[in-house]
């Protein structure tokens, strides 16, 4: 048969994020794919050097949509190893509880989001429903529902509104009750095994090779290698959880992974209301009003762990009152952009979105 | 494959008989979610409250607010008459204009619903009426968790009570680098200061000046309107701080101290090179200066700069005027004075000292050696208070105490006679100049002090500048508010003074807000004192303009009429400036110096055509 040229998305409802792959297909089966990124491309990382340090944080969450709050961390974790600023620790167990949401509706929305190029819609609409739940208690504490600008160098923006704490726990227990659903829907179901079991391998070898971290390397690998274990930052060291692994990356494996994370995402967050302490939520970071903000010289990485994988800044200074340069650490930059490229031939056509789903690809990382 | 597996997805059946959680499009216009109390939505603002800074638009990430100038917003001191337009077409809802609103006027509401098909009407200019014109709830407001301003000023050293009271060493040190850039860092750079400045003078520019480390460029933005820097970033009234947008939620920028930060950290050859840089012209014609005050001195610095050859004359054997013979060196040294003068010397201003116009030299013969007159002759004394025994040898002008407390500071004349118990009558800053002064002459000759201050205003009308107040205090003034003096009374035996007797003053001011004093003369009370100082205010002397001068020209309770420009109205050659039109105040003197410069410059080089 003649290869034809084939473009999943960006418009397409199994497409995830704004970015598509340009694939060259025999049949139904995937000869050459290159991912196009690039559709969301607003030049973030350049932007950032032309924004005072405190007016970047309406900026950066867009880097990742699902999951915009650990960009806000990362970067108010340089500007704060750069200016030497002690957080409060009332400002620590509050980011964790940020954090943590924002993984739970980040998971959500991948762990339904398989319902997409599955034609499983039912998948898609409960868990669409049940992040929006999540976001609700965003606006109630942040102002916004999607892009937060929350976390901030030195702290939080504002302290936790009245009342956020039952909201939250009333939220998680509900959910928690009805995960079991969420399993029998999806993990249990043989229409949609049949399309995630053995299929879509992620290799240890191909973890090692392209630097793949998060669920994908947890799932390949067997080790626990999850930042808030091996470099804790906030107050995860007082927290307990597991992380989940596996020796065998098919995409069962890797939505399994996300679905038994989610118990853990609940339990870290019972436990932080829990251990909530008082106390004031923002230090100043610097001198002055935001608009004469300097952050002293020097460089910095600073990662977090993202439910994508490891996500960083490395942030350089030259003690003005803008950064001198933000480069970003996407997650899903190694499979998003070079596995597709070297991994995805050989599949089908329809495997490609769920590729996409269940490796953690966010398109605007890979953009910057 | 079991049969529980083949079935379980189909649970999710029970689903379908609960309530939907979609939200039906019809209820989102007609019945629409209200959003969380915190919501980021649409801005609203409170025109009386907001002072038009354009801090808001400083901010904005997205570059959404222009302010725009209105008609409607009386343009007042303190504020500007400009209000921020939101482009909702930009903004992306992030709060930090509410964050940063000097006034506290910006804040967003619960509001997210707005539509309309005119691209225009994404233009908003907010006031305290809400996007929609309905009622609406506030959404995200400003508090102090996410502020973000500076609002505390940095501390300024002081020298402690206890040392300064028996010494004249200068109380105030100085910012240093660290505490300079601090506090030029709370400045949101919008030029309110500017306005209210008598001299107008570039306040932001040379505050982001120090804020940049570029002191050179700081010193130049001073010259443009002030050649006195070093004595004004000591004892300016410092009208601009009274304004500054940062007062509405904290403390006013320092700006006096980080003026003084630029002169006192500037080397001298970097010093005289900006201020020598400053000459635009040469050989223009030559002017005489009558008064070697604020006022005459920077009026020579400006014409000097345009091109004119300058005499100033001064009676005293220093020039300075009340920089020399007011202030207390306590609160500015000589050296102050004389770095000051001395650049203004090197542009090559001639100061004729010990030389009295009137006596030594005519105004007639200033206007025939020159091209026009500059007078500046200032309030010399002080008010007299008509009661019952104030010509006595102990009842002393305050004027005159601070020249010759200032002559004995500086070793030249013995130190003036005091007593051990003293009463300074008045509580504006000369009053407090001489009772501090007292103290500290008490001190060294007694060991021991008693000043009493006695003055017709209460706590809160006190004129003078709070810290003066606050300082005296801490010196041990004791202070009698509230009373007015009646009489001296004198031991008829000794003929010395034996104390002031004085009623409680009942109303300051009538109903029209003027100087109205009244008396209850049934409250009486008595202080024991040797000495009464007089500090009731100053009066000028203008005896050396001669009579057939003064019919020419107005002169209205000891002020000269004069235009615009200092031009003295019905003599075109003679300019006037300083106390003697505008009333005491250093900063106002610049100002008419520097305006003067201006119109004498127009009025010579008019005449030579
Ligand atoms: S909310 Fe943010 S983007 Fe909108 S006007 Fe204010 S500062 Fe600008
Ligand atoms: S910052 Fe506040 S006070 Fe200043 S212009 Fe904006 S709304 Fe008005
Ligand atoms: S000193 Fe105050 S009023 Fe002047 S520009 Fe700075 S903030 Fe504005």
């Amino acid at each position: 048969m003649k290869e034809i040229k084939l473009f999943l998305g960006p418009q397409h409802p199994g497409m995830h994020g704004n970015a598509s792959i340009h694939m060259y297909v025999d049949g139904d089966i995937i000869n050459r794919a290159y991912l196009l990124p690039g559709m969301l491309h607003r030049g973030f990382e350049k932007s950032m050097e032309r924004r005072t340090w405190m007016n970047n944080i309406a900026l950066i969450p867009r880097i990742c949509v699902p999951e915009p709050d650990t960009n806000e961390m990362v970067f108010a974790m340089n500007i704060e190893a750069l200016a030497n600023v002690e957080v409060p620790e009332r400002a620590h167990w509050i980011r964790m509880l940020i954090l943590e949401l924002a993984r739970l509706s980040a998971h959500l929305m991948a762990f339904g989001g398989c319902g997409g190029p599955t034609g499983l819609y039912t998948a898609m609409y409960w868990a669409q429903a049940d992040r929006d739940l999540i976001l609700t208690l965003f606006e109630e504490i942040t102002g916004q529902r999607i892009y937060h600008m929350y976390i901030v160098g030195g702290g939080v923006r504002k302290d936790l509104p009245k009342g956020i704490e039952k909201k939250i726990l009333d939220f998680v227990d509900d959910l928690e009750r009805r995960l079991p659903d969420y399993e029998d829907l999806i993990l249990n179901n043989p229409s949609i095994l049949a399309r995630i079991k053995d299929n879509i391998m992620l290799p240890a070898e191909v973890v090692w090779e392209l630097g793949v971290t998060g669920i994908g390397m947890r799932s390949a690998t067997g080790l626990e290698y999850d930042l808030r274990k091996v470099t804790p930052y906030a107050r995860y060291d007082k927290v307990e959880f597991d992380v989940p692994t596996a020796t065998y990356s098919d995409a069962y494996a890797r939505l399994n992974i996300k679905y038994l994370e989610m118990y853990q995402i609940i339990r870290i967050i019972r436990q932080v209301l829990d251990m909530m302490p008082g106390g004031k939520v923002r230090a100043k970071v610097a001198e002055g009003s935001a608009l004469r903000w300097r952050i002293p010289k020097g460089q910095v990485y600073s990662a977090v762990e993202a439910s994508r994988g490891e996500y960083g800044y490395y942030t350089v200074s030259t003690g003005e009152t803008m950064p001198y340069r933000v480069a970003v650490r996407g997650a899903s930059f190694p499979q998003g952009l070079l596995g597709i490229e070297k991994y995805l031939p050989g599949h089908r056509i329809d495997d490609a979105p769920l590729w996409f789903d269940t490796m953690g690809v966010c398109s605007p990382e890979i953009d910057r | 494959m079991n049969k529980k597996s083949i079935l379980a997805p189909f649970k999710g059946w029970k689903y379908l008989f609960k309530k939907p959680v979609a939200i039906p499009m019809d209820d989102i216009f007609k019945n629409p979610r209200e959003s969380q109390d915190n919501y980021r939505g649409f801005h609203i603002n409170d025109w009386e409250t907001c002072i038009g800074c354009g801090t808001c638009a400083e901010i904005c990430p997205t570059n959404a607010i222009t302010m725009v100038e209105r008609s409607d917003v009386e343009d007042v001191e303190g504020s500007k008459p400009e209000r921020p337009v939101i482009d909702y077409g930009r903004c992306c809802f992030c709060g930090l204009c509410v964050d940063i609103c000097t006034s506290g006027s910006l804040n967003l509401t619960k509001e997210y619903l707005y539509n309309s098909s005119e691209p225009e009407d994404y233009l908003h200019m907010p006031t305290s009426e809400g996007i929609t014109g309905k009622e609406y709830k506030l959404g995200y407001i400003q508090d102090e968790t996410s502020d973000l301003l500076d609002l505390e000023r940095k501390h300024m050293e002081h020298v402690g009570a206890e040392k300064r009271k028996s010494s004249f060493i200068e109380i105030v040190r100085g910012f240093s680098k660290e505490q300079a850039l601090a506090e030029s860092a709370r400045c949101v750079d919008c030029g309110i200061c500017t306005k209210t400045c008598p001299a107008n003078m570039n306040i932001p520019e040379y505050i982001k000046s120090v804020w940049e480390g570029n002191l050179e460029e700081g010193l130049d933005y001073l010259y443009k309107t002030n050649p006195l820097p070093s004595v004004c970033g000591r004892i300016c009234t410092h009208e601009c701080e009274s304004v500054c947008a940062l007062s509405h939620r904290g403390d006013a920028i320092a700006i006096r101290w980080l003026k003084r930060y630029i002169v006192d950290n500037m080397p001298d050859d970097k010093y005289e090179e900006i201020v020598l840089s400053q000459v635009s012209k040469k050989g223009e014609g030559k002017v005489a200066i009558v008064g070697a005050g604020s006022s005459g001195l920077s009026a020579a610095y400006y014409l000097a700069t345009l091109g004119y050859e300058v005499d100033v004359y001064e009676r005293k054997p220093m020039a300075g005027g009340p920089m020399r013979y007011g202030a207390p060196k306590y609160r500015l040294p000589d050296a102050v004075t004389d770095h000051d003068i001395s650049f203004i010397e090197k542009l090559g201003v001639k100061i004729h000292t010990n030389t009295d116009v009137g006596k030594d030299i005519t105004l007639d013969e200033l206007k025939k050696t020159h091209n026009a007159v500059f007078v500046s002759t200032g309030y010399p004394d002080t008010r007299a208070l008509k009661i019952p025994g104030v010509d006595h040898k102990d009842v002393k002008m305050a004027m005159s105490f601070l020249a010759a407390a200032t002559e004995y500071e500086r070793g030249v004349a013995a130190m003036p006679d005091i007593k051990e118990d003293v009463v300074v009558v008045g509580s504006g800053d000369v009053a407090f100049d001489v009772a501090r002064t007292l103290i500290r002459f008490q001190n060294e000759k007694y060991g021991k002090m008693n000043v009493q201050m006695l003055a017709l205003e209460t706590a809160q009308q006190v004129p003078a500048t709070p810290e003066e107040v606050t300082e005296g205090v801490e010196e041990g003034i004791h202070m009698n508010l509230g009373f007015g003096p009646q009489t001296i009374q004198i031991d008829k035996e000794s003929g010395d003074i034996k104390g002031i007797e004085a009623c409680e003053c009942i109303r300051l001011f009538d109903d029209n807000n003027r100087f109205d004093p009244q008396m209850d003369f049934d409250a009486k009370m008595c202080l024991e004192t040797q000495q009464v100082y007089l500090a009731i205010g100053q009066v000028s002397d203008l005896s050396y303009i001669p009579k057939e001068l003064q019919d020419k020209i107005t002169i209205e309770r000891g002020k000269i009429k004069v235009d615009a420009e200092g031009q003295v109205d019905g003599a075109s050659w003679l300019f006037a400036g300083g106390d003697i039109v505008h009333g005491m105040d250093i900063i106002n003197g610049v100002a008419d110096g520097h305006r003067a410069a201006v119109g004498i410059d127009k009025y010579i080089s008019k005449n030579k055509k």
